[in-house]
C-alpha cells in the first residue's frame, strides 16, 4: 500500500507577451494615443464610444467616424484599491474609475492618482496623465488624475507612423500541486526507484501513477516498484534543431514501457546510432550521478540497448 | 423533441484551498460515485459527458483532458467541454438530449481557484487591447459596479449587507458550503472596505469545488428519480463586451434570457451572484417579487467554486424539486466581468 505522502507542490510561473494586430479601428486610436491624442467613434444612434468600439453594439455594424475627445473628463463611478496588484497602472494605493471624457457618451476604465479615497469623488474632472515615452498602447495614458493639477509643460506631439500591432505581457503565478500518487512517485524517484500504481479493478499498472485509472476511474492504491529495464514500443528520430535543445540530433525519442508497466513513457535513446533503434529494443536506465537527484524523472539521463534480443511484437503490441 | 430533466446533483465541499490537483479528479471521483449511487446510475448508462473549467486557472493548456481520468473513460466516450462556468456546459448537454443524440448526460464543472491568483486571472477575460493590459482585477470592477447602483438609489451599502447576512446564515444548512454564519448588519457595516463601496462580505470567497448534474429524457428521467426537475426553460444572453457602454446598473442580458425562459411563477431562485449587490440587481433584472426564496442554499456568497458555482445554483434549485419541497425554481448563472453573460434554466416538477 501506499503511505501517505503531503503532496508535492512548486511554483508554477507563466510568462509570455501576447501580440495582437489592430486592424481599422483600434490601429487609429493607438496611433492617436501615440500622439497624446484621444478618438472615438460614432455609433448608429449618434453616440460616441470611448475607447471606440469596432462594431456597434446595437446594430452590429462596423463604425468608422472617428471623433477626436478630449483627454480630460469626468468620474462616473469609483472604487479604491488599497493594494495594487501587479502589473497594475500604479504601485501605490489608487482608484480605479470609470471617466466620462469630454465629447465622449461612454466610459473609459482607468486608475485615478490620488493620494486618498475622499479625494476621490462621483463627478470629479480628471485628466490623462500621458508617459514621457508612448507607443501606441493602452498604458501610453500612465492614469488619469485630477483636472487641476497643473500641467506639466510638454512638447507637442509629433505625428507617428501608423501603429498596427500592441504587445501586452502577461505574468502569471501558480502553485502546481502533484496528485498524492505523482507525489509517491517523484519521492521515489529521489531515492532511484521507480514507483509505479496498480489499479484495483483493472489491475493495470501506471508509471508514471495517476491520480485515476483512465480506463476504470477509480483511484489506484496499490504501490508496485519497477524494474529500470524495459523495451522500446515506438520511437522517432529527432533531426531538426530547435531553440533550447540541449543535444545535437540526429537523436531517438522513444516510448519505453518498463518490464511490469501498462503504460509507456517517453524518455531518450542513446548508447547507439539513432538509426540502430527498433521497436521491440530491450533497454535499460543510466542514472545521473547521484549528488543530481531530485524528485523528478530527470534522474534517469537516458536509456541505452541491454544487447538482449528484441522482445517480440506480441509482448508490447498492446502498449502502441 | 423529448423533455430534457435533472435528476441526479452532487457538489464537492467547497474549500478556500484544497490538496488536490488542477485537474479536479480528487473533487471529481467522489462526487460522480455519490451521483452514481443517488441515481442507479452507472458511467456505462451516460450518453453524453460535458464539462466547464478554464486553463487560465489551471495554468496549463488543455488542463481539462487530465480530468477526463476521472470518468474511466474506456470504452470510449462522447465528451467535449466549455470553457465556461459548467451551466454553459449543462446547456450543451441539455441540447444533445433534446435533438435525440443522447438519452442521458453527465455534466460536470470544477476549478481549483487557489492555484493562481484569481483576481488577477479574471482580468484576463476582459477586452485585451483596451482594458486587460491595465490588470483591473474583479473585485474593483463589481466595486464600479456598485457604487452606480448606490448613487442612483437602487441599493444600499445596507441592503447589501442584508444579502450577505442571509446568504451566509442559509448556508448553515448546507454542509458543502464555505462560509456560514454571519453577523448582524451593523456589525459588518463596521469593517473597513475591501473595494470601496465593497467590503469582504460583498464579495464571495475564494473556492476550491466541482458539481456535478445528471440529465435525462423523458423517457428516462422517470426510472431514475420519482421527481424528476422538469427544464420547461433554458435560455443565454451576453451583454457587449464593451465594459463603459453597459449600463452596469441592469442585466438586459438576464432579463432577455428570464423572460425567454418563462420565469414567472418561480417558488425559489438559485441566483449566481458573486457580489452582494448583484443578486439585488439580478431580482430586479428577473423581475423577482419579494415571496421568492432567494438562495436558500447561501448561493454564492457562501462558496464561489469557479466553473462549477454556476452549475450548482442550478443543481441546487433542481434539488428542491427532486425533494418536493418546490415546484417551479430557477437557476442562474453567470460569466464575464460585471455579469456580462447570463444563464436561466427554469424548472417544475409534475408530482
Amino acid at each position: 500500500m501506499v503511505s501517505v505522502v503531503e503532496p508535492l507542490s512548486a511554483p508554477l510561473e507563466l510568462s509570455f507577451a501576447y501580440t495582437r494586430s489592430l486592424g481599422p479601428t483600434l490601429g487609429p486610436f493607438m496611433t492617436a494615443l501615440a500622439e497624446r491624442r484621444i478618438l472615438g467613434v460614432r455609433g448608429s444612434d449618434g453616440r460616441v464610444h470611448v475607447p471606440p468600439a469596432e462594431y456597434d453594439p446595437v446594430t452590429a455594424e462596423p463604425l468608422t467616424e472617428f471623433v477626436e475627445v478630449a483627454d480630460e473628463g469626468v468620474v462616473v463611478s469609483w472604487t479604491w484599491l488599497p493594494a495594487p496588484l501587479e502589473g497594475q497602472p500604479l504601485q501605490h494605493p489608487f482608484g480605479w474609475a470609470l471617466i466620462r471624457l469630454d465629447g465622449a457618451d461612454t466610459c473609459l476604465l482607468h486608475a485615478v492618482d490620488v493620494a486618498v479615497p475622499v479625494d476621490l469623488c462621483t463627478g470629479m474632472r480628471v485628466r490623462a496623465r500621458w508617459a514621457p515615452e508612448r507607443t501606441g498602447h493602452i498604458r501610453d495614458i500612465v492614469c488619469f488624475e485630477p483636472a487641476d493639477t497643473p500641467r506639466a509643460p510638454v512638447e507637442p506631439a509629433a505625428a507617428v507612423p501608423p501603429v498596427a500591432i500592441v504587445t501586452t505581457r502577461v505574468d502569471l503565478h501558480f502553485e502546481h500541486t502533484a496528485s498524492a500518487q505523482e507525489s509517491s512517485y517523484l519521492l521515489g524517484l529521489q531515492d532511484g526507484r521507480l514507483l509505479a500504481q496498480r489499479c484495483p479493478q483493472c489491475s493495470k499498472v501506471y508509471l508514471p501513477p495517476r491520480g485515476a485509472c483512465p480506463s476504470c476511474g477509480v483511484p489506484t492504491e496499490e504501490q508496485v516498484e519497477l524494474p529500470d529495464r524495459g523495451t522500446v514500443t515506438t520511437f522517432c528520430i529527432v533531426n531538426v534543431a530547435f531553440l533550447g535543445q540541449h543535444i545535437t540530433p540526429p537523436y531517438v525519442g522513444a516510448y519505453v514501457l518498463l518490464h511490469g508497466a501498462d503504460i509507456a513513457f517517453l524518455h531518450l535513446i542513446l548508447g547507439c546510432a539513432a538509426d540502430e533503434v527498433r521497436m521491440g529494443m530491450r533497454v535499460e536506465a543510466v542514472w545521473r550521478p547521484r549528488a543530481e537527484w531530485g524528485p523528478a524523472l530527470q534522474n534517469i539521463d537516458h536509456f541505452r540497448p541491454t544487447g538482449e534480443p528484441d522482445a517480440p511484437y506480441d509482448t508490447y503490441a498492446e502498449h502502441l | 423533441m423529448t423533455d430534457v430533466a435533472v435528476v441526479g446533483f452532487s457538489q464537492a465541499p467547497h474549500e478556500r484551498r484544497t490538496s488536490g490537483t488542477t485537474n479536479g479528479v480528487e473533487m471529481l471521483v467522489p462526487i460522480f460515485r455519490e451521483v452514481f449511487a443517488a441515481t442507479g446510475l452507472s458511467k456505462r448508462d451516460i450518453g453524453f459527458w460535458c464539462s466547464g473549467s478554464s486553463d487560465y486557472l489551471a495554468g496549463r493548456a488543455f488542463s481539462f483532458i487530465s480530468a477526463i481520468d476521472a470518468l474511466g473513460a474506456v470504452p470510449p466516450i462522447t465528451e467535449s467541454h466549455v470553457e465556461a462556468d459548467a451551466a454553459w456546459a449543462l446547456y450543451e448537454a441539455y441540447l444533445k438530449i433534446r435533438t435525440g443524440e443522447a438519452d442521458t448526460a453527465l455534466v460536470y464543472g470544477f476549478g481549483k481557484s487557489s492555484a493562481g491568483d484569481l483576481r488577477r486571472i479574471l482580468a484576463l477575460q476582459l477586452d485585451p487591447y483596451l482594458v486587460a493590459p491595465l490588470w483591473p482585477d474583479s473585485v474593483s470592477i463589481a466595486g464600479l459596479q456598485a457604487r452606480l447602483g448606490i448613487e442612483a438609489g437602487l441599493w444600499s451599502e445596507r441592503d447589501m449587507a442584508q444579502v450577505a447576512m442571509r446568504s451566509r446564515r442559509d448556508a448553515a444548512d448546507n454542509p458543502a458550503a464555505q462560509l456560514a454564519k454571519s453577523a448582524d448588519v451593523d456589525e459588518l457595516l463596521a469593517q473597513p472596505y475591501l473595494a470601496d463601496p465593497l467590503r469582504v462580505h460583498d464579495c464571495a470567497p475564494i473556492t476550491d469545488g466541482a458539481a456535478v448534474v445528471v440529465l435525462a429524457n423523458a423517457d428516462r428521467a422517470c426510472n431514475i428519480v420519482e421527481n424528476p426537475a422538469w427544464i420547461t426553460g433554458f435560455e443565454h444572453r451576453v451583454d457587449s463586451g464593451q465594459l463603459g457602454g453597459r449600463d452596469l446598473t441592469t442585466s438586459p442580458s438576464t432579463s432577455a434570457a428570464a423572460k425567454a425562459a418563462g420565469a414567472d411563477g418561480v417558488e425559489v431562485a438559485e441566483l449566481h451572484a458573486p457580489f452582494t449587490h448583484q443578486e439585488l440587481l439580478l431580482r430586479a433584472a428577473i423581475g423577482l417579487s419579494d415571496s421568492v426564496r432567494i438562495n436558500p442554499s447561501g448561493g454564492a456568497l457562501a462558496g464561489n467554486p469557479m466553473f462549477a458555482a454556476g452549475l450548482t445554483r442550478i443543481g441546487e434549485a433542481a434539488t428542491q424539486i427532486m425533494r418536493g419541497t418546490a415546484r417551479k425554481t430557477l437557476g442562474h448563472a453567470t460569466s464575464g466581468p460585471a455579469l456580462q453573460q447570463n444563464l436561466i434554466c427554469v424548472m417544475e416538477g409534475r408530482a
